[in-house]
C-alpha cells in the first residue's frame, strides 16, 4: 500500500515541479485514503520521501498533527545524514532517530 | 443566482461536516441521544441516488425520522453531487464520492450499527458505480479520459469491494457457491430492494450490473475481470504502475483461485519484477510465495526450486513456512532419480552465500607436492541442517608465461597477504536494488590551454558512465535461471557429504599441488542430488600458485658488516628446494688463505619448514683440513631450510703506506692505501672469495665475503730542535670497542744506531668507536741518521666487550716510511719595537729579525743542484719568505728574498726587514718560510703549488739581485724595479722548493709580541662581533 501510494507521491511532485522551488509545500497532504487507512506523504527537498500510514478510524490527528509529525521526522532524518559515518542509501541505524520514532508513536496511539 | 449554488453548497458542507463531528463525539463517548436513531440495523443498500436533483424519498424518511445514517449520508451527498454538477466540478464530485463513502464505513463501524456482511460493499460498489455513471452522463468522453486520475479511485474501490462480495458469496471457488452461499447472496440482493424506477430501462444500471454479477460465477467472472482490466488500464494510462501492480496481483489471486496459474503468472511475475526492482521486501516475498504456488501448478519445476529455495532463505517469512519450502527443494532433490545426468542448476546466491576464503598457507603459495587447504565460509541460508552430497570448486589452471616473475623467492615475498579473500556480502537478497549498482568512480578533470597553460576548463568526470547509465537489464527475472553455465574442469576440489547448518559454516578442500602454475578458482558448486547450486563467478579472484625450487645457499653475514681480525659470524642458509638433503650429505668450503673459519665443538643449525615454522634443532659437524673445510649437513626434506652460523676470521692484512711520510704538523691524512679509500671515515676492506660445493651440484658456489678493517692509521713527525718524535695515531672506524695493547714500533732494517724511546702508557688501551688514540715514541740515533727511515708499527687487538677469545688474535700492523726528518735549518724570528720605546705600536714600524741557522754539516740530503762548491766550501741557495696569513701585519718593504747559505755546522744568515703591526694586543709572529731555490736550469719536477707560482714569476723579476749573494742589496729595494735583467726573458724560470718539514725547525712558532694601541688614534675602530 506504502508501495502503492509512491504512485501518488511522484504524481503530486511532477505537478508541484511546475511551482517555485522555494515556495514548495514538502508536506503532500492525504494521498491514498482507503477504506481502513489513510496514507500520508511528505517529500524532502532531495526528494526523499516519508510515507505514514494511519489507521481511518483515528480521527485524533488533523492534517496538521501529521504536518508537525512530518516535520519532526524530518528533522530528525536530516541529523541522521549529517552524520558523517553514515553511508546514504544504508539501513538507518540511529539510536536517536529510532527514540524519535518510538517516542512519537507512542504520543499517537 | 450567480451564488446560489455556492451558498447552497456551503450550507450543505456545513451541515455535512456537523453531523460527522457529532458522529465522531458519540464514537468518543459524547451523549448525543438523538444519534441513536441512526444506529439502528441497515435493511437497505441500494446505493446512491444521484440521477433525480432531490431524492424525495430519502428526504421524506428523514422528516418522517426513519432514515438511517447511511439514508442520510446519500441524500446530503445527491444534493451536493447536484450543486456540485451545477457547478461544473464534476471531478470534485468523484473526489468527494469516495471520501463519503470511506468516511460512511468508518462512520458505521465507529457507531456499532449492525449490517448484514457483504451489505457495505453491495452499498459502495453500487454507489460508485451511479457517481461513475453520472458523470459520465454529463461529460463527454475526451473530457473522462483527460481526468481519469480523479475517478480511478473510484473504479479500483468498486472492483475491490466487487472482489470482496465474490469471495464472501462463493463465486470465486473452482466449484461454485454452495448453499450457504447462495443464501447469503439472496439476501444481499433482497437488500438492495428494487430497481429504481429511473434506470430500470436503462441496460448497464449499476442495480443490474450488482445483480447479474452475483448471479452465476461466469458472470461475476465476466463483470470482475472488465472492472479489473479498466482500472489496470486506468492506472497505467496515467502512470500509476504500481497501482497497477496491486490490482493485477489480486487478479491473479482470483486467477489462483479459479485454478488457471498460467493467467496468474504474468501478473505475478510482473508485479515481483516492480518491486524487486525498487526492494520492497515484504511485498517480494509475498508475490515470491504466491508466485511459487503458481509455478508448483504449472510445474515449471526449475523455477519453482528457484523461488522455493529464495523463499527458503528469506527472512521475512516465518520459520515454519522456510522449512516447507526448504523440505519441498530436499524432497524434490531425494525424490528425482529416475533420470540420472539431469541436473537442475540453479544459483547459489538464494542458498547458502560464500563469505570467506581462506588458503592455508596463508600466502597461497605452495610448492610442488605440498599440500594445500582452502578454508571456505559459507553462509546457509537454509532454515534446517542440509546435507549436501558434494561441494566442488572448478578450479582453472594455468602456466605462468612470465616465468621471471614467477620465482619461488618473488612469490614468497610479494604475497604476504594474510590469504582470507572476503566476498562481499549481499545485503539484500535483490540482485537490482540501488545498492548493487557500481559506485561512482569520478574524477577532477582540467583543461589547460595549450598557449599559456591557463586553466580553460574544469570539471568532474564519471568514469563509468557506461556501467551506470546502461538500462537496467531485467535480466534477473527469475524464470531463467541466469544462464549458469556448468565449467567442466580438469581440476576440481571436492569435498563429499557436507551437512550445512543454518548460519556459517566452514568447508575445507584439501590438496596437493602438483603441476607448478597459478590456478584459479572459478565456480563454486553444492550438489544435492540432481539439484544444483552454482555459484558462477567468484568474485574476487582467488588463485594459489605453486611453484617448484632449486636448492640454494645463502652466505651472509650476521652484522652489516664483517670486521677483519676478530671473529665474525656468518650466516648459512640452505634452502632445499625439491632437493632432500639426506644424512650424508656436505658442504665442502675450499678456504681462502687469509680467512679462517673457526671451527667450535659445538655448531648447531636450524630446520625450519617452508613457511618459517622450526621444525627441528640438530647439532652440525663441521670438519677442516688446510684446504678444505667440510660441513655435514643435516638430513631435511625438501622445501625446508636450513640454517646455521660458522665463525670466520679474516687476518687482518697490513696496509702499507707509500713512500712519503706526513708533514709536520698536518693533522690531514696524507696516506695511500693499498685498499681503496673512499670518504674519510669510510673503513678499508678486503674481499676473500670462498668457494663452496653443493651436494646438489657439480658446480661450486664462489661466495665473496667483504670484511672492513676496523682501524685507520696515520703518523706524522714531530721535531723539537733536533729531536724528532714520531707520533702514531690509531682511528678506530668501527660501532665495536676495542682494546689496544702492546703497541709497538720497529725499525726492521737498521740496527743499534737508530734507537725508538716510548712514550706511551704500557697498560691496554680502551679504544671507542669512532674515537682516536695516540703512540708517541721519540727517535734517538748515535750515529748520522740515514735519510729515510722505515718502521713498522703493531698493537695488538681485542673486542673490549667479549672477555676472552678462544684463539689468539694477530696485531694489527702498519708500515710506514719517514724521510728527510734530521733538521737542517733552524728559524728564528724576533720583533723588535722601535728603538727607544718599551712596546710595539700599532701604525709604526718595528723591526723583525729572522735568522736562519745551519744546524749541521753537508749531509747526502744537501747534495742537489742549489748545492754550489768553491774551495771546499760549499753554499746552497735559501729563499726565504714572510707571510702573515691573519693579515695582522703589514710587511713593509720587501717580503722575501734569495740567500746563499753556507753549509756548515752553525752557519747563520740574518735578514731584518720592517713591519708595522696593524692590531693591538699579543700578536703571533708572522710566518717565516723556507725554500730550496733551484738554478732554472734545473729539471727537477717542480713540486710546487699554485700559489708559488705566483710568487716565482715575481721572483723572476725581482731577485735577479740575489745573485750578489749581499743580504743588504736585498733590503735596497728600491733598485729592485730599475734593474730588469736578462733573466727575465730567460726562461725557464729558477724553481722553488719547499724543504722537508723535519729539516726546518722554526723555533720562534708560537711566540707572541705584546702590541699596544697608538695613542694618538684618530680612527677607532670597533668591532662587535
Amino acid at each position: 500500500m506504502v508501495h502503492t501510494s509512491l504512485d501518488v507521491v511522484d504524481e503530486k511532485i511532477s505537478a508541484m515541479g511546475k511551482a517555485l522551488v522555494d515556495q514548495r509545500e514538502l508536506y503532500l497532504g492525504l494521498l491514498y485514503p482507503t477504506e481502513d487507512y489513510k496514507v500520508y506523504g511528505y517529500v524532502t527537498n532531495s526528494k526523499v520521501k516519508f510515507v505514514m500510514v494511519v489507521d481511518s478510524s483515528n480521527t485524533a490527528l488533523r492534517d496538521n498533527e501529521i504536518r508537525s509529525m512530518f516535520r519532526k521526522l524530518h528533522n530528525s532524518y536530516t541529523d541522521v545524514m549529517c552524520n558523517p559515518f553514515y553511508n546514504p542509501g544504508d539501513r538507518i541505524q540511529s539510536r536517536a532517530f529510532d527514540s524519535m520514532v518510538t517516542s512519537m508513536m507512542i504520543q499517537v496511539c | 443566482m450567480l451564488q446560489q449554488f455556492e451558498d447552497a453548497l456551503v450550507q450543505y458542507d456545513e451541515l455535512d461536516a456537523l453531523f460527522s463531528q457529532y458522529v465522531v463525539n458519540f464514537g468518543a463517548g459524547d451523549g448525543a441521544n438523538w444519534l441513536t436513531f441512526f444506529c439502528q440495523p441497515v435493511k437497505s443498500w441500494n446505493g446512491l441516488i444521484l440521477r433525480k436533483p432531490i431524492d424525495m424519498e430519502k428526504r421524506e424518511l428523514i422528516q418522517r425520522q426513519e432514515a438511517t445514517l447511511l439514508d442520510l449520508r446519500s441524500y446530503l451527498f445527491s444534493r451536493q453531487c447536484t450543486l456540485l454538477l451545477f457547478l461544473q466540478r464534476p471531478w470534485e464530485v468523484a473526489q468527494r464520492a469516495l471520501e463519503l463513502l470511506h468516511s460512511c464505513v468508518q462512520e458505521l463501524k465507529l457507531l456499532e450499527v449492525s449490517v448484514p456482511p457483504g451489505a457495505l460493499d453491495c452499498w459502495v460498489f453500487l454507489s460508485c458505480l451511479e457517481v461513475l455513471q453520472r458523470i459520465e452522463g454529463c461529460c463527454d468522453r475526451a473530457q473522462i479520459d483527460s481526468n481519469i486520475a480523479h475517478t480511478v479511485g473510484l473504479w479500483s474501490y468498486a472492483t475491490e469491494k466487487l472482489k470482496s462480495l465474490g469471495y464472501l458469496c462463493g463465486l470465486v471457488s473452482e466449484k461454485g457457491p454452495n448453499s450457504e452461499d447462495l443464501n447469503r447472496t439472496v439476501d444481499l440482493l433482497a437488500g438492495l430492494g428494487a430497481e429504481r424506477p429511473e434506470t430500470a430501462n436503462t441496460a448497464q444500471s449499476p442495480y443490474k450490473k450488482l445483480k447479474e454479477a452475483l448471479s452465476s460465477v461466469e458472470a461475476f467472472e465476466k463483470h470482475y475481470l472488465d472492472l479489473s482490466h479498466a482500472a489496470i488500464e486506468m492506472h497505467t494510462s496515467i502512470g500509476r504502475t504500481r497501482s497497477a501492480r496491486l490490482v493485477g496481483k489480486d487478479l491473479a489471486e482470483f486467477y489462483m483461485r479459479k485454478k488457471s496459474p498460467q493467467k496468474a503468472e504474468i501478473y505475478l511475475q510482473g508485479a515481483l519484477k516492480s518491486y524487486l526492482a525498487e526492494g520492497w521486501a515484504l511485498p517480494i516475498t509475498h508475490t515470491r510465495k504466491q508466485l511459487a504456488e503458481c509455478q508448483k501448478h504449472l510445474g515449471q519445476t526449475e523455477n519453482y526450486l528457484q523461488t522455493s529455495s529464495l523463499l527458503a532463505s528469506d527472512h521475512h517469512l516465518t520459520e515454519e513456512e522456510r522449512k516447507r519450502f526448504c523440505q519441498e527443494i530436499l524432497s524434490f532433490a531425494s525424490r528425482q532419480t529416475d533420470s540420472p545426468g539431469h541436473k537442475i542448476v540453479l544459483p547459489l546466491h538464494c542458498f547458502a552465500q560464500l563469505r570467506d576464503l581462506h588458503f592455508t598457507p596463508s600466502n597461497a603459495v605452495v610448492h610442488v607436492g605440498g599440500v594445500l587447504s582452502v578454508d571456505i565460509t559459507m553462509c546457509s541460508q537454509m532454515p534446517v541442517p542440509v546435507r549436501v552430497e558434494q561441494i566442488a570448486i572448478n578450479v582453472h589452471f594455468s602456466i605462468e608465461k612470465n616465468n621471471y616473475r614467477k620465482t619461488a623467492e618473488w612469490l614468497t615475498k610479494h604475497k604476504t597477504s594474510n590469504g582470507i579473500i572476503n566476498f562481499p556480502v549481499e545485503t539484500s537478497p535483490f540482485p537490482t536494488s540501488q545498492n548493487n549498482l557500481p559506485a561512482l568512480e569520478l574524477y577532477e578533470m582540467f583543461e589547460r590551454s595549450p598557449s599559456d597553460n591557463s586553466l580553460n576548463t574544469t570539471g568532474i568526470i564519471c568514469k563509468n558512465v557506461h556501467m551506470l547509465l546502461r538500462r537496467q537489464e531485467s535480466s534477473t527475472s527469475l524464470e531463467t535461471p541466469s544462464g549458469v553455465a556448468l565449467e567442466d574442469g580438469a581440476h576440481v576440489l571436492k569435498c563429499r557429504d557436507v551437512t550445512l547448518e543454518p548460519g556459517p559454516n566452514r568447508i575445507t578442500f584439501r590438496t596437493q599441488a602438483k603441476e607448478p602454475g597459478t590456478y584459479t578458482l572459478r565456480q563454486l558448486c553444492a550438489s544435492l542430488g540432481p539439484v544444483w547450486f552454482v555459484l558462477p563467478h567468484l568474485y574476487p579472484p582467488a588463485q594459489y600458485d605453486v611453484y617448484s625450487q632449486e636448492p640454494q645457499l645463502r652466505v651472509e653475514p650476521l652484522a652489516d658488516s664483517l670486521l677483519a681480525g676478530i671473529p665474525q659470524k656468518v650466516k648459512f642458509t640452505v634452502t632445499t628446494g625439491h632437493y632432500t638433503v639426506k644424512n650424508g650429505d656436505s658442504l665442502q668450503l675450499s678456504n681462502a688463505e687469509a680467512m679462517l673459519i673457526l671451527c667450535h665443538a659445538e655448531n648447531r643449525a636450524v630446520i625450519y619448514s617452508n613457511t618459517r615454522e622450526k621444525a627441528s634443532d640438530v647439532s652440525l659437524r663441521v670438519q677442516s683440513s688446510d684446504k678444505v673445510t667440510s660441513i655435514s649437513l643435516p638430513a631435511a626434506p625438501a622445501y625446508h631450510m636450513i640454517e646455521f652460523e660458522l665463525e670466520v676470521l679474516s687476518l687482518p692484512s697490513a696496509p702499507v703506506t707509500g713512500g712519503e711520510s706526513s708533514m709536520l704538523g698536518v693533522t690531514e691524512p696524507h696516506r695511500k692505501h693499498k685498499d681503496t679509500q673512499k670518504a674519510g671515515h669510510c673503513m678499508a676492506t678486503t674481499d676473500h672469495k670462498v668457494s663452496i660445493d653443493c651436494p646438489w651440484s657439480i658446480y661450486s658456489t664462489v661466495i665473496a665475503l667483504t670484511f672492513s678493517v676496523p682501524f685507520r692509521t696515520t703518523h706524522s713527525l714531530l721535531s723539537a730542535g733536533t729531536r724528532k718524535y714520531i707520533q702514531v695515531c690509531v682511528q678506530n672506524l668501527s660501532e665495536l670497542d676495542f682494546q689496544l695493547s702492546d703497541g709497538n714500533l720497529a725499525d726492521p732494517g737498521r740496527g743499534a744506531d737508530l734507537q725508538l724511546v716510548p712514550l706511551n702508557a704500557k697498560s691496554p688501551q680502551h679504544i671507542s668507536s669512532k674515537q682516536s688514540v695516540f703512540f708517541v715514541w721519540e727517535l734517538k740515533w748515535t750515529r748520522e741518521p740515514p735519510p729515510s727511515l722505515r718502521c713498522q708499527f703493531s698493537v695488538g687487538f681485542s673486542p673490549a666487550s667479549e672477555g676472552q677469545l678462544s684463539i689468539p688474535l694477530k696485531p694489527y700492523t702498519y708500515e710506514f716510511q719517514v724521510e728527510n726528518f734530521f733538521t737542517l735549518y733552524n728559524v728564528r724570528a724576533e720583533i723588535l719595537p722601535p728603538a727607544g720605546t718599551e712596546h710595539c705600536r700599532t701604525g709604526s714600524l718595528c723591526s723583525l729579525e729572522v735568522s736562519i741557522t745551519r744546524l749541521s754539516d753537508l749531509l747526502d740530503v744537501d747534495k742537489d743542484e742549489a748545492l754550489t762548491e768553491s774551495d771546499e766550501y760549499f753554499s746552497t741557495k735559501l729563499m726565504y719568505e714572510v707571510v702573515d696569513n691573519s693579515s695582522n701585519w703589514a710587511v713593509c718593504g720587501k717580503s722575501s728574498g734569495v740567500i746563499s747559505m753556507p753549509v756548515a755546522a752553525q752557519a747563520t744568515h740574518r735578514v731584518h726587514m720592517e713591519v708595522m703591526p696593524l692590531f693591538a694586543g699579543y700578536l703571533p709572529l708572522p710566518d717565516v718560510r723556507l725554500f730550496k731555490y733551484l738554478p732554472h736550469h734545473s729539471a727537477h719536477s717542480s713540486q710546487l703549488d699554485a700559489d708559488s707560482w705566483i710568487e716565482n714569476d715575481s721572483l723572476s723579476v725581482d731577485q735577479h739581485v740575489g745573485d750578489q749573494l749581499d743580504s743588504g742589496s736585498i733590503r735596497s729595494r728600491g733598485s729592485v724595479h730599475s734593474a730588469s735583467s736578462s733573466e727575465h726573458k730567460g726562461l725557464p724560470m729558477p724553481r722553488l722548493q719547499a724543504l722537508p718539514p723535519g729539516q726546518v725547525f722554526n723555533s720562534s712558532t708560537g711566540m707572541q709580541v705584546l702590541v699596544i694601541p697608538s695613542r694618538d688614534d684618530h680612527v677607532l675602530e670597533v668591532s662587535v662581533t
